[in-house]
């Protein structure tokens, strides 16, 4: 056994029993990052000193009785979560050597089970892209191929888990940031219901898009680290008060009288033929697991990425409008006037990817352009949510392929960003639509690069949607399989 | 020429509302204190951040709207007004725009001919406000700009009116009565000079008879109600002279410079920002319920208005008398405690309104802190009431009870100043006066009527005010012409 080849759960088993200590277990992960992060470049921080003083305070826990789910487990997370003491960098140069005084929510609901947070995590530049090229600190490279992106914007959370570099990560998906990493990387990735976990803390994107989700290597382990931050908080005001269901409870395997749909919007051209044959065994398997294949219909899925790019951009236009130099963050010290050095600050702080969103958000917010664009986004908006609430009352949960293709390579589509927003044309409605959305291993493409299948739950049923994915794990061997690495 | 064109004025009114704690976060409001030392990531705008709206301010809010006869909104939502100032930590204010909390209200104001006039309210909504800019004081650091954000994120609620009022007059008195309100209701302290309240003034000038409006500049910068008074009818006259002498007037925002008088030109059309409004995606759409507006709407004290007319109507007050009393609440309360005790409404506004206030103004005290309680002084005019003392010495005994908070039954008591009502002491005195002046007596018989009062002062005198002035009269008189 290799301490770094457990999962959450088995991990726990032996920290109960003593088998092992939550300071062995971190000296491991701190071992294993140290000899694979100069290949991958999955972590901007690691948390030499910091995860050994959590992993003894997690000893201490342990041998107090006072156990927690992730008690002395070892987690890593996306460098967009604020953590008190922490660079909290967004892969940005202007946050470059910003160290947050607070912890986020979802950061602190972790701390107060005594988990060991490793390191913080690489990503694309304020979780704007979907390759992990766009990062002030280099690109993330896939364990399964070096010369291959291992997708974004959450590419250090899904590369470090299918490296085994820690038991878990946390993500956010704005668009499919999560999923979509997740699917490039071979672990599973899941993105909650909008309002499911708080927001409080998270660098913001796109504040109506994003949502903080887990990376694992199993949907057990899904399970246990979303239970872990799922609930309502008070300081996100778009957190919604709804119960929290026991999420490890439901993983029973049962899929009798399942009904699950196929939107036939998804299967079209520009779907890669190993995708497409991986989804449709898939759905192969469910059917012989007892569910129902239906094919459905999304009407208004041609118009989700068009519709992203105003709503996300205009956001982010605005959310990204603090980090002008003033507080914290770099600052153009040369800059004679006001206008200058927030101009200075922000054209050297930003890279090339964050600042055509901002130009574009700007645009479509702007006097004149406004209705023409962000209203009319929202209403296209409305329209892709109605598709689902429609499709859900005839199905429990969607299948569809996560990506249109496998992880592209390195640099091929940096030159053109209309086709690297066309890579999460699968994800982004689901953002839209507000709903919950998960990422699993389903096979591998004719070159070795992992397929991800994509189960779309109802708003709030993160449960069932569990329950569907535990239940194809268990009939399939493709989680068990590591990169070579 | 002044006679031709008709001035056309707008205001918008920022108050700043009452509440302990900021509008999208925990820190206190508090005035004055140490710079940035009322701050949290929230307020600092650090990265990931989030708003969370106070309901005592939407409670305040909701307060002011049903004050001014305003609809209030059953969904209303906040949006992101975008632009980059120092003193905006996010780059954007949180406020109201497409829909706000408050709409369609009005004011009554008076104006000098005694007629009433309706001033549309177009809108109230809630907004927070940014922080400030400090510019350093010694010549190392004069080029420097400090950024303290104890202000940021306070609530204001921003009331605009419609473009109603048609003089610097009555401009005025809207906003002394929407001031009158805010403070009324407790929601605003009315601070024109620490800013908590303060007024932006849109000017225009037309040819009678013009239905159009003029092109409208907007004055910032006015701070009393003088300077506001002062501003528009510089602006007013600005704006005349420069269409007769051929120019146009150009629409931009003018800033008041209270040394001169006069206001100039900060920043054209042009320079207009674009504000890029966007409904804020971190707050969900403020829901008021019905039940929650009656709810207000049952703790709302009695306006300046309707307490007017009741002084006027019930209790029988002069239009003045009642228009002083209702002025400020805290007055307007102590004068209905002093009815309630003393039935007596005018004394009780002539008391208050003369010895109260002159006490006050003399002391530098509030009528809530005054010594003398409504109590205390209706226990004052009931022993005027039963003749226990004079008037006069009324005005002694209240000296006295404001000196040492006692009743005045036992000031009285302990100075012996309990009037004289016995016929027999009282004779005697009046013997001994008419004794001592033979010269006046004569005069007074030779028809010098007038020389009743130097009488009625020798008695008083000799009694040390405490004789009852009536019956000295009336003794005097039949004690000289022997009948
Ligand atoms: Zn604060």
């Amino acid at each position: 056994m290799t301490i770094h080849d457990l999962t959450l759960a088995e991990l726990r088993a032996r920290l109960d029993n003593r088998e092992l200590s939550a300071v062995e277990v971190t000296n491991a992960y701190l071992e294993r990052i140290a000899a694979t992060n100069p290949d991958l470049n999955s972590f901007i921080t690691v948390c030499n000193e910091t995860a050994i003083v959590e992993a003894q305070a997690a000893d201490q826990a342990l041998a107090a009785g006072e156990v927690a789910p992730l008690t002395g487990l070892p987690i890593a997370v996306k460098d967009i979560f604020n953590t008190a003491g922490l660079r909290t960098t967004c892969a940005s140069r202007i946050l470059e050597n910003y160290v947050s005084p607070y912890d986020a929510t979802a950061i602190a609901r972790i701390k107060a089970q005594k988990a060991v947070i490793v390191g913080k995590l690489n990503m694309d530049e304020f979780a704007m892209g979907s390759s992990n090229e766009n990062s002030a600190f280099g690109a993330v490279r896939n364990p399964w191929n070096l010369e291959h992106v291992p997708g974004g914007s959450s590419g250090g959370s899904a590369a470090s888990i299918a490296a085994h570099q820690a038991a878990a990560a946390l993500g956010t998906d704005t668009g499919g940031s999560v999923r979509q990493p997740a699917a490039h990387c071979s672990v599973v990735g899941l993105k909650p219901t909008y309002g499911r976990v708080s927001r409080y803390g998270v660098v913001a994107y796109a504040s109506s898009l994003d949502q903080v989700g887990p990376v694992t290597r199993d949907v057990r382990d899904s399970a246990l680290l979303l239970q872990a931050i799922a609930g309502y908080d008070s300081a996100d005001s778009t957190s919604v008060d709804t119960p929290v269901p026991d999420y490890q409870a439901n993983l029973t395997g049962d899929l009798r009288g399942m009904k699950i749909g196929l939107p036939k919007e998804y299967f079209i051209e520009g779907l890669d033929d190993d995708v497409r044959k991986a989804i449709t065994d898939a759905a192969a398997t469910y059917k012989a697991l007892g569910a129902e294949i239906i094919e459905v219909s999304l009407p208004h899925t041609a118009y989700a990425v068009a519709c992203y790019y105003l709503i996300a951009t205009a956001e982010a236009s605005s959310n990204l409008a603090r980090y002008d130099g003033v507080r914290y963050g770099l600052r153009d010290e040369n800059a004679e006037k006001l206008i200058d050095m927030y101009m200075q600050s922000r054209a050297a702080g930003f890279g090339t990817e964050v600042k055509r969103r901002i130009m574009l958000g700007t645009y479509a917010l702007s006097s004149g352009y406004y209705d023409a664009y962000y209203i009319k986004a929202q209403k296209v908006r409305t329209l892709i949510r109605q598709d689902f609430l429609d499709v859900f009352e005839k199905v429990d949960t969607l299948l569809t392929p996560v990506a249109p293709t496998p992880a592209f390579a390195l640099g091929e589509k940096t030159d053109d960003p209309l086709q690297m927003y066309l890579s999460d044309i699968y994800t982004i409605p689901v953002n839209l639509a507000g709903t919950c959305a998960m990422s699993l291993p389903c096979g591998f493409s004719a070159k070795g690069l992992p397929i991800g299948l994509q189960l779309i739950g109802k708003p709030f049923d993160e449960a069932t949607m569990l329950r569907t994915a535990h239940a194809f794990e268990q009939a399939t061997e493709w989680h068990k399989r590591t990169p070579k690495f | 020429m002044t006679q031709r064109y008709e001035t056309v004025i707008g205001l918008e009114v920022h108050a700043q509302l009452t509440t302990n704690t900021k509008i999208f976060c925990g820190c206190s409001t508090e005035f004055g204190q140490t710079p940035n030392s009322q701050t949290c990531p929230v307020c600092l705008a650090l990265p990931g951040a989030l708003p969370v709206l106070n309901q005592k301010a939407v409670e305040l809010a909701i307060r002011t709207g049903l004050a001014t006869n305003c609809q209030i909104a059953p969904r209303s939502i906040f949006a992101r007004k975008n632009y980059f100032y120092p003193d905006l930590p996010k780059g954007y204010q949180i406020s109201q725009f497409e829909l706000p909390v408050c709409e369609h209200g009005w004011l009554d104001i008076d104006l000098e001919n005694g007629e009433r006039k309706r001033i549309g309210i177009t809108r109230a909504h809630m907004e927070e406000d940014a922080g400030k800019l400090v510019h350093g004081d010694t010549p190392e650091t004069s080029s420097n700009s400090l950024v303290d954000l104890n202000r940021a994120c306070t609530p204001l609620l921003e009331i605009v009116s419609e473009p109603d009022m048609r003089s610097a007059d009555e401009a005025i008195s809207y906003l002394k009565k929407l001031h009158q309100i805010v403070v009324y209701l407790g929601v605003c302290d009315g601070n024109l000079e620490e800013g908590s309240f303060r007024c932006d003034a849109n000017i225009s000038v037309r040819p009678y008879g013009q239905e159009e409006l003029g092109t409208r500049a907007e004055l910032k910068n006015l701070n009393s109600f003088r300077f506001i008074k002062q501003a528009i009818e510089f602006e007013v006259e600005r704006q005349i002279d420069l269409i007769e002498s051929g120019g146009k007037v150009v629409q931009e925002t003018r800033l008041f410079d209270s040394n001169t008088g006069m206001t100039r030109s900060m920043r054209g059309k042009e320079d207009a920002h674009d504000y890029r409004y966007v409904p804020d995606p971190d707050l969900v759409p403020l829901v008021i319920s019905q039940e929650w507006i009656e709810e207000v709407r049952a703790t709302l004290p009695e306006l300046p208005e309707a307490k007017r007319s009741r002084f006027v109507e019930e209790l029988g007050l002069t239009a003045y008398d009642a228009e002083v009393l209702a002025a400020d609440r805290e007055l307007a309360d102590y004068f209905d405690a002093s009815v309630a005790l003393a039935k007596d409404a005018k004394s009780c506004a002539n008391w208050i309104m003369g010895d109260v206030l002159r006490k006050l103004k003399e002391t530098d005290t509030t009528i809530a802190n005054a010594p003398v309680s409504p109590e205390l002084l209706t226990g004052l005019l009931a022993r005027i009431a039963d003749n226990t003392i004079s008037g006069k010495i009324a005005k002694k005994v209240f000296e006295k009870m404001w000196q040492n908070g006692q009743t005045a039954d036992q000031i009285i008591d302990k100075e012996g100043l309990k009037q004289v009502t016995d016929t027999g002491a009282i004779e005697s005195l009046v013997d001994e006066v008419i004794a001592a002046n033979p010269g006046q007596v004569a005069e007074y018989l030779g028809g010098k009527e007038k020389l009743i009062g130097f009488f009625v002062g020798k008695v008083m005198q000799a009694s040390q005010g405490k004789a009852n002035p009536g019956m000295v009269n009336q003794l005097l008189k039949q004690k000289l012409t022997g009948n």
